[in-house]
């Protein structure tokens, strides 16, 4: 990967972290831990990888993201204000009565999300839809698809998986967020999923695990994918939840954290000097 | 629209018109695609989708995705039409409908076959009596309750241009013939089969015809009775339902499914408010499906043109 590329997308992850701290500071609670953990993937994707037009949003070439995991909604929300979907302020408005960023995401309401979602599976398989759907219309796009770990449990998205194989949708790469968590707990004493990657192999897809919160392992990851056709692609991240904030990454119950003003400008104070130390290097 | 109704059996099967109707959209409408969940054989649509896996989808026995898929290929342009029997295309693919198509504002139709009692022989659990009541509360919906053949045709012609999640239910054999081949109808627009001005029976489906046998019995004493086809049970055609409510001021509803959430229900909210009159239902009684045929279960759930007649003496007396 070269390296001023790494370099602008780990400072458009800063910044996109920041963002999404920020917002949900103005809210004072929300689903934090498992925004955190998507935050380099949304870098490299919407930073590089993804064919993109914010002016024009709903432009049918483009690349696509199905954010399955719907509560993650305010790490793309604060990705696509940064890409100029919508402006900064509308981040405040988070959940907000009359706002256009709701909880989960919601395409007709904010400019730039692709696919509504919300209960777990389901953008799973309007993903698989879209992809197959692009390219029976004959568009050169491809479909990004980001999931849960636990929403793995649900069967929805093993029919999705069986039908991706099945009919060798190439155009459409699934990430897994495996930040090892879920609402209750740990995924691994709710319900084990064991080698995710291998799942995904005996499904028939064309499989990677890597270091999810590595801007240059997902950028490899994406490459490598695009070299192999024939098979849906999965790209399992080995994250950690509330990623790249220390004191959230170290609270166990961090899916949905209510907290006051003076912690969450901790956080952003914790978050700016990494930001400042990273700029000097 | 022309009527033919002579309380004959139609020779061409619903099963005939899915099988021939949509081949036929699809080779026309680039954008119409077909998605079926392994049960395209049922309607006659096997031979075409395996010669088109790029028009007609199977996805395999796995509903919940079909309808999922159906969301994203509405996302992509497309107008899909996915099919499956009545109970897997309405309760097990629910939270689908209503969020990945309802909510997410992707149109998408949904045929659900064998509704009610034309589920027969396989029995209790694959008969659909609360499908309607479902797709009603889903915003924006569309609900039909397909009477014969030439209504099936027609409405299969226009149903992709409408917004929203559309529910078709409709049997696979076949039901009395109503109205001439070609025949042309517009959703949200109650058909009048039969004057009269004693009361009137809303019908929807299979019992348009029950309807019918029950109003020639009744003439037959003269009670004169007016039968509505009321196929589009949402959007519910108010304005013909209070117009016959108000002249003949007693109302009889028709219907294969659960008194609760169906033609019943939509009736009674329609009149409630602004032309409350008696009024009296044949639907099923809250309770579940059973095995055995048609005929059958009709009499067991008191789905006849005799039930018909006694709730229209019995609302005659509340007048």
């Amino acid at each position: 990967m070269d390296a001023q590329l790494k370099r602008e997308l780990q400072d458009f992850a800063f910044r996109i972290r920041i963002a999404c701290v920020e917002e949900f500071k103005a809210l004072g609670f929300g689903h934090i831990g498992g925004s955190l953990s998507i935050v380099d993937t949304l870098a490299v994707l919407y930073g590089s990888t993804m064919k993109i037009d914010p002016k024009n949003p709903g432009w049918p070439e483009r690349d696509k993201f199905v954010c399955s995991k719907g509560h993650a909604g305010p790490a793309v929300y604060a990705t696509l204000a940064l890409k100029g979907y919508f402006p900064m302020d509308w981040l405040t408005t988070l959940n907000k009565g009359g706002t256009n960023l709701p909880s989960h995401c919601d395409k007709s309401k904010t400019p730039g999300i692709d696919a509504t979602t919300g209960s777990l599976g389901q953008g799973a398989s309007q993903a698989l839809g879209l992809a197959i759907g692009d390219a029976l219309k004959g568009r050169k796009n491809r479909v990004f698809l980001m999931t849960g770990d636990g929403e793995l449990n649900e069967g929805q998205i093993w029919e999705t998986a069986m039908l991706a194989s099945a009919r060798k949708v190439d155009n459409l790469i699934w990430f897994v967020d495996n930040n090892k968590k879920q609402l209750d707990g740990l995924v691994d004493e709710i319900m084990p999923l064991g080698d995710i990657g291998a799942k995904f192999s005996a499904f028939g897809f064309h499989a990677q695990t890597i270091p999810g919160n590595d801007i240059e392992a997902i950028y490899e990851a994406i490459e490598a994918a695009s070299n192999v056709a024939g098979k849906p692609h999965a790209i399992i991240l080995d994250t950690v939840k509330g990623s790249g904030v220390k004191a959230i990454e170290e609270t166990f119950d961090n899916h949905s954290i209510t907290a006051k003003a003076e912690v969450y400008d901790g956080w952003l104070e914790a978050l700016n000097s990494d930001y400042a130390a990273f700029k000097a290097l | 629209m022309k009527i033919v109704y002579d309380g004959s059996m139609d020779t061409v099967l619903f099963k005939d018109i899915l099988s021939t109707t949509i081949p036929e959209l699809l080779e026309n409408n680039p954008d119409i695609i077909y998605l079926d969940a392994d049960l395209m054989s049922c309607i006659g649509m096997y031979k075409y989708g395996m010669a088109h896996p790029d028009r007609a989808i199977n996805c395999g026995i796995a509903e919940a995705n079909m309808v999922g898929v159906a969301a994203g290929l509405a996302l992509a342009g497309f107008k899909p039409i996915a099919h499956s029997f009545g109970i897997f295309a309405s309760r097990r693919v629910y939270d689908q409908a209503f969020l990945s198509a309802g909510y997410g504002q992707n149109p998408i139709t949904l045929i659900g076959s064998d509704p009610g009692v034309t589920a027969a022989y396989n029995g209790g659990t694959h008969m659909p009596f609360e499908d309607m009541a479902l797709y009603r509360a889903l915003p924006g919906s569309t609900v039909l309750d397909i009477t014969d053949p030439a209504m099936l045709d027609n409405i299969l012609r226009q149903i992709s241009d409408r917004p929203g999640v559309k529910y078709i239910r409709v049997p696979r054999k076949t039901a009395a013939k109503v109205y001439k081949s070609g025949s042309e109808f517009e959703i949200g627009q109650a058909i009048p089969l039969r004057n009269g001005k004693d009361a009137v029976i809303f019908a929807c489906g299979i019992m348009v015809h029950e309807a019918m046998q029950a109003a020639k019995e009744l003439a037959q004493e003269g009670v004169d009775v007016a039968v509505v086809d009321c196929f589009t049970v949402k959007p519910l055609d108010e304005k013909t339902v209070k117009q016959y409510a108000k002249t003949t001021g007693a109302v009889v509803t028709a219907e294969n499914h659960n008194k609760f959430g169906g033609l019943f229900s939509a009736v009674s909210e329609a009149l409630a408010l602004s032309c409350p009159v008696p009024i009296e239902y044949v639907a099923v009684e809250d309770s579940f499906g059973e095995v055995g045929t048609q005929p059958y279960l009709q009499e067991r759930f008191g789905l006849t043109a005799k039930n018909i007649y006694k709730k229209v003496k019995k609302v005659l007396e509340r007048k």
